[in-house]
């Protein structure tokens, strides 16, 4: 065995360690002065110095920059050099990327007996610390002990791969005590009427015992995660039943709309509108919030590595061309010793999800220009993780599409390991102090190299026909990916044949593992050699596991025998309805009590709250331009740092015909009425496409639920008010939900307490735009021009981030008028459309004070209000009140004088006023109810109290 | 007219190659992808075409270090296709991980040239992997070819691993092609402006003969008018900064 450490020469600085001395910091501990990182390789071999020299010099050491030792054991004495040592290494079993990479370029080499590689990272800190902050530093920072550990004299590099000895696991059932029926019950997780039903199905229809595997695809395919039982449970509500919630809510929109530029909904991987004669696009959001809340990086790597995989697994395949993200924490200063047990510190958490999605997303070369990130205090122990994926894909192609029985069944892309077992029983259950020992398995590291190589050949494969049908292994794995496309024929699986990445899974694992970068496809038997020597031409994995059969069973062999034979109607249509009470009381909040504000410092407070605050230091690290179809960007003006509204790119490089994406999400509202946090989300996820420039006539939405535990009456309620207001918004808007997802049991549970996430609706939203030369920015172009506003103001401060900054959260919740805002949306675009808009933002968090301050600071240009002339409605007497209520579907609309006219001609009937004007000096300037001046803040004060929060 | 042929490189990893090509194929040439693999099998040649680009990307994974392990194949398994396509006359272009992928198999500075000074590109010195856009100033005096006629572009990087190192020979010797600057074009502007740290605010570099090329900003992200970030705030035009690089290639290539 060899070591080899390569590190930084000592006169050159060393930018990660630089970063980490911050972290470290963040901690709250001062000491540390330095950091340096050295990368540690070893090597299984027996190598020759002149070997060992060229692997060292060559390979892994760049001798510009590095210096490089190597040896057998001993290590470099940087102790007596004043360092303290902290050495990370990662746990057996997880994936280790970097050691694939390095065993291809030593063989590159010529170098071939080399048998395997591990890499560690060895910290050096230089510093006055305890002990125990040492202890911190490593359990806080270094090391997750799901995936890490600290490398001490009896770390073992290379461990012997376990080695599994088959042996049949049939499970009691038929002849169990009450006793014995329950324990097996809560062991697999169903409730007590799922495991009457299967307990049923075994006693009457197989008349023998189910195996472990069986019972493992049962609970995975019933799992909350897979089928949504509580949205498509029955609910007795305000004296009605409601039979399938999703279903008579949000998709019969969709089907009473009706549109026929939707060409698949609710029924593949992604929802899929028409582009243009020639393409289609499909849209998918999905959650990873559990998995990121104990391994930040790792949970939300893989959350975006898998919702990457839903456009490639609908219809016959998708290219990925477009990533947004939106992100819910804590905030980011809770103070670290109120933190709860087993929790990680929101920081860390906001860090590690934002490294894990950024570096997934930019080595898979697809733009991520669209997100948002939210913070509440009760997303400290369960995060949420959106991950949204827009695809191509022909048109002919883009439905679902059906195989024939006889058709092979092929696994690509990445082995099948250990990891991420239970993961889709894991994310349906809620979360607790010891989630993150007992979770371990559930969480993995993605490498998105091995899904890039995979996408690279399956595109085209699919464009030379090769194969019938396509799916992701997602949460589920195999079980569930093969379990689903087999459900109309049958499906016969040899687990024996399944690559895997180290020896000692048992058939069962091998079955549900959640290894990522896994596709699942339908070959017709006549294609087997071409698509195999396709895939082998690029060096990705592909595997015949089996094949499609007609006798619908899902049967699965291991070493001769058959482990799983299970009847298909049964397993994808035996899950009994969930059938519940939900009620809805409205909440009654103290309206707050403050006067004798000074507006200028209200705003600055306002722009530099977590919610409101430029997110460019996020922003930056995607790399949002990649692909090379980007035309409105997310940070736009004169010195690229303003707020864009929604994101346009050319999805097809040869054509001005655009896709328009945004999204809408406000949680303080649903603490008051669910119904318009919900009808609120979309008004926000439309008007943004709406100020670029989009139209309502080809916008289509999603829907992402995260709730809480859905066991109470209450929460139910809440959860059908918001998709009542799906379905009437959708309907009113005439804008149909294409797909959707939800994820309960958000909520976190520690010495006897419980904290539960708001009701947390995101809605995406999608459109085309038929020429994007005609789009346009938020930013302030030139002085003299006009400023508008459309819509009315009323006394809607309820839930907004105005009341929440004086510690309130009212009653006044905005609401819709959907025809009103409709008319609004469809008269803007027309002025866009002409060519009558200079710039446009919407007015969100912060209402019209924090729009207009943004437009003015991104543009560079002053701006004066006159806050009389704001249309308004009821009782709103107030300067601050008016300046920071969030009403929805209003704009702050830029006209040139010459183009007044017409503008204004445009918008008859419309709720439109002149407000004010753009002004030469740099400052924003406000005058009240009265006309007196209200305020007169220079713009670089107002852009630092924005930029400054999260400058980090 | 003469066909210009250019071939774009895929590796594990490249994910610059499609805008890579269309790029070329707007400036008037033939553009095709190639695998890698397919070049060390001999199933295609680098000597069949006139320009032989290695674009963008995380060619594995950026392990080890960025263009490491690509850079490794190439020396290794295509060295000698290579040397004889830069003899023929040939042009070679790399753009963020095809320079950093030139740098590690030593095509840059000077291919095959062991007194050439040290050249490579190692983390910015923020720390962090950045998608911004900056302005370059190009050197006149370089021999570079992609880069005649041109005084000033507009350019979006977006890397972690940018910042160009070399020695206080190399800032006297390498034919440094174009620099990061601020606004009214200093050379000597700090970050954000030079959004890495690189030495002299070198932002590419060619060889001796011009004809091999690579920078770390991405032209083919700036070829038409609405990929500026402004554009929304400036008078319409035809073309974007970038697609210049592309052209004068495709009409070296062409007059040869």
């Amino acid at each position: 065995m060899h070591r080899i450490e390569v590190r930084l020469k000592p006169h050159l600085p060393d930018p990660s360690g630089r970063g980490l001395v911050k972290d470290i910091q963040d901690l709250g501990i001062q000491g540390i002065v330095d950091v340096r990182v050295v990368e540690v390789y070893w090597l299984e071999s027996n190598l020759a110095q002149d070997k060992l020299e060229l692997i060292a010099g060559s390979l892994l050491a760049d001798k510009i920059t590095q210096d490089y030792w190597y040896g057998q054991t001993e290590v470099v004495k940087d102790n007596a050099n004043g360092y303290q040592i902290i050495e990370v290494a990662y746990n057996a079993g997880v994936t280790d990327p970097v050691k694939d990479s390095v065993m291809k370029a030593i063989r590159d080499l010529g170098i071939l007996n080399v048998r395997a590689v591990a890499t560690a990272k060895k910290y050096l800190l230089r510093g006055q610390v305890t002990p125990s902050e040492m202890d911190t530093i490593a359990s806080r920072l270094l090391v997750n002990p799901i995936v890490q550990h600290v490398v001490n004299q009896d770390s073992v590099q290379f461990p012997e791969s376990p080695q599994y000895t088959f042996s049949f696991i049939k499970v009691p059932l038929i002849q169990a005590s009450a006793a014995q029926l329950e324990k097996i019950r809560q062991d697999y997780g169903f409730s007590p009427k799922e495991f009457a039903v299967i307990t049923s199905y075994y006693q009457t229809k197989e008349g023998r015992d189910p195996s472990d595997v069986e019972l493992e695809t049962l609970a995975q395919t019933w799992s909350e995660h897979c089928v949504h039982k509580t949205f498509k449970g029955k609910y007795h509500y305000d004296g009605t039943t409601i039979d399938n919630l999703f279903k008579s809510t949000i998709v019969k929109a969709t089907k009473d709309l009706n549109k026929p530029w939707c060409l698949s909904v609710f029924e593949d991987n992604a929802g899929v509108i028409e582009f243009d004669n020639y393409w289609a696009l499909c849209f998918k959001v999905e959650t990873h919030n559990h998995p990121s809340a104990v391994e930040p990086y790792g949970g939300a790597s893989t959350g975006i590595g898998g919702v990457l995989r839903d456009p490639m697994g609908t219809g016959l395949g998708a290219k990925p061309i477009l990533n947004t993200d939106v992100f819910c924490f804590a905030p980011p200063d809770y103070p670290a010793e109120k933190l709860p047990k087993g929790v990680l510190h929101p920081r860390r958490i906001f860090k590690g999800v934002r490294a894990g999605v950024a570096d997934y997303a930019n080595r898979m070369g697809i733009p991520t220009p669209n997100g948002a990130i939210l913070f509440d205090e009760r997303y400290l122990g369960n995060p949420l993780v959106y991950c949204g994926t827009v695809g191509l894909i022909p048109k002919s192609i883009a439905r679902r599409q059906t195989h024939k029985s006889g058709d092979l069944i092929i696994v690509v892309g990445g082995r099948t390991g250990r990891d991420g077992i239970h993961g889709a029983t894991f994310s349906s259950v809620q979360l607790h102090e010891k989630s993150s020992e007992v979770s371990f398995s559930a969480v993995q590291i993605g490498n998105p190299i091995v899904e890039k190589k995979m996408l690279d050949v399956l595109l085209q494969a699919r464009d030379l026909g090769l194969y019938s049908r396509i799916t992701d292994c997602g949460a589920g794995g195999l079980s569930s990916a093969v379990g689903e496309m087999g459900a109309e024929t049958g499906a016969r699986v040899d687990l024996d044949k399944v690559p895997l990445k180290y020896s000692g899974l048992t058939y069962a694992e091998i079955w549900i593992s959640e290894a990522q970068e896994r596709m699942v496809l339908a070959v017709p038997p006549e294609n087997r050699d071409a698509i195999l020597k396709l895939f082998a031409n690029e060096d990705v994995e592909a595997a015949v596991i089996g094949e499609f059969t007609d006798n619908k069973r899902l049967q699965l062999d291991y070493q001769g025998l058959m482990v799983c034979d299970l009847d298909m109607e049964f397993l994808h249509k035996g899950v009994p309805q969930i059938e519940a009470e939900a009620v809805w009381h409205q909440p009654r909040f103290d309206e707050p009590e403050f006067a004798d504000i000074n507006m200028e410092d209200e705003l600055k407070k306002v722009l530099g709250s977590w919610n409101t605050c430029s997110k460019e230091w996020v922003i930056r690290q995607y790399d949002h331009e990649v692909q090379g179809g980007s035309v409105l960007k997310p940070l736009v003006g004169v010195n690229n740092d303003g707020p864009g509204d929604a994101v346009v790119i050319k999805p097809v490089l040869n054509s001005d015909m655009g896709a328009v994406v945004a999204n809408g999400i406000n949680t303080r509202y649903g603490d008051i009425d669910p119904y318009w946090m919900a009808a609120s989300a979309i008004d926000e996820a439309l008007r943004q496409i709406i100020a670029v420039g989009g139209n309502l006539k080809k916008i289509a939405i999603l829907d992402n639920f995260c709730w809480g535990l859905p066991n109470t009456p209450e929460m139910l309620g809440a959860l059908v008010r918001a998709a009542q207001a799906c379905h009437d918004m959708s309907l009113a808007f005439g804008v149909p939900f294409i797909s959707g997802k939800d994820s309960f049991n958000n909520e976190y549970e520690y010495e006897g307490k419980r904290i539960a996430i708001p009701h947390t609706l995101l809605i995406s939203s999608i459109g085309v735009i038929d020429n994007v030369n005609k789009v346009i920015s938020m930013d302030l172009k030139a002085m003299g021009d006009a400023l508008y506003i459309l819509g009315v103001t009323g006394n809607e401060l309820g839930g907004s981030e105005y009341f929440a900054r004086h510690q309130a959260t009212g009653n006044n919740v905005p609401r819709v008028d959907p025809q009103a805002a409709r008319q609004t949306m469809e008269a803007l675009s027309l002025a866009i459309e002409k060519g009558l808009v200079k710039a446009c933002h919407d007015c969100s968090e912060g209402g019209l004070g924090v729009a207009v301050a943004e437009m003015a600071f991104s543009g560079g240009l002053g701006a004066v209000i006159y806050l009389k002339n704001v249309p308004r409605t009821g009782p709103l007497y107030r300067n601050d009140y008016v300046f920071f209520s969030e009403s929805n579907s209003r704009f702050i609309v830029e006209v040139a004088p010459e183009n007044e006219v017409e503008f204004i001609r445009i918008m008859k009937g419309i709720d439109c006023a002149q407000i004010g004007h753009v002004s030469q000096e740099e400052v924003l300037q406000v005058h009240g109810l009265a006309g007196e001046l209200v305020m007169k803040a220079p713009l670089a004060e107002l852009k630092e109290a924005w930029q400054k929060p999260l400058r980090w | 007219m003469k066909k210009v042929n250019v071939l774009v490189l895929r590796g594990p990893g490249s994910n610059c190659d499609q805008e890579t090509a269309f790029a070329f194929q707007q400036a008037g040439a033939a553009a095709s992808l190639c695998h890698i693999n397919q070049l060390i099998r001999r199933d295609r040649r680098i000597t069949d075409y006139q320009i032989f680009v290695i674009p963008g990307g995380f060619t594995y994974g950026d392990d080890i270090a960025a263009g490491r392990i690509l850079g490794n194949e190439l020396k290794l398994k295509l060295g000698d296709d290579i040397r004889r396509f830069v003899e023929s006359g040939g042009l070679i272009l790399g753009i963020c991980n095809g320079f950093q992928v030139m740098t590690k198999s030593g095509i840059l500075p000077e291919m095959g040239s062991p007194q050439a000074p040290p050249l490579t590109l190692t983390h910015n010195d923020s720390g962090r992997f950045e998608c911004r856009w900056v302005n370059l100033l190009i050197n006149k005096k370089s021999p570079c070819v992609f880069t005649q006629g041109l005084d000033s572009i507009y350019l979006p990087v977006a890397h972690g691993e940018g910042k160009v190192v070399t020695d206080i020979r190399g800032l006297r010797e390498l034919n440094s092609v174009l620099y990061y600057t601020d606004e009214a074009g200093d050379r000597r502007a700090g970050y954000p402006h030079n959004p890495n740290g690189s030495m002299d605010n070198i932002a590419g570099v060619c060889d001796s003969t011009g004809r091999i090329f690579a920078l770390m900003p991405h032209p083919e992200r700036h070829i038409r008018f609405t990929q500026h970030p402004q554009w929304t705030r400036k008078k319409a035009r035809e073309f974007g900064d970038g697609l210049a690089i592309f052209q004068n290639a495709v009409k070296f290539a062409r007059s040869k």
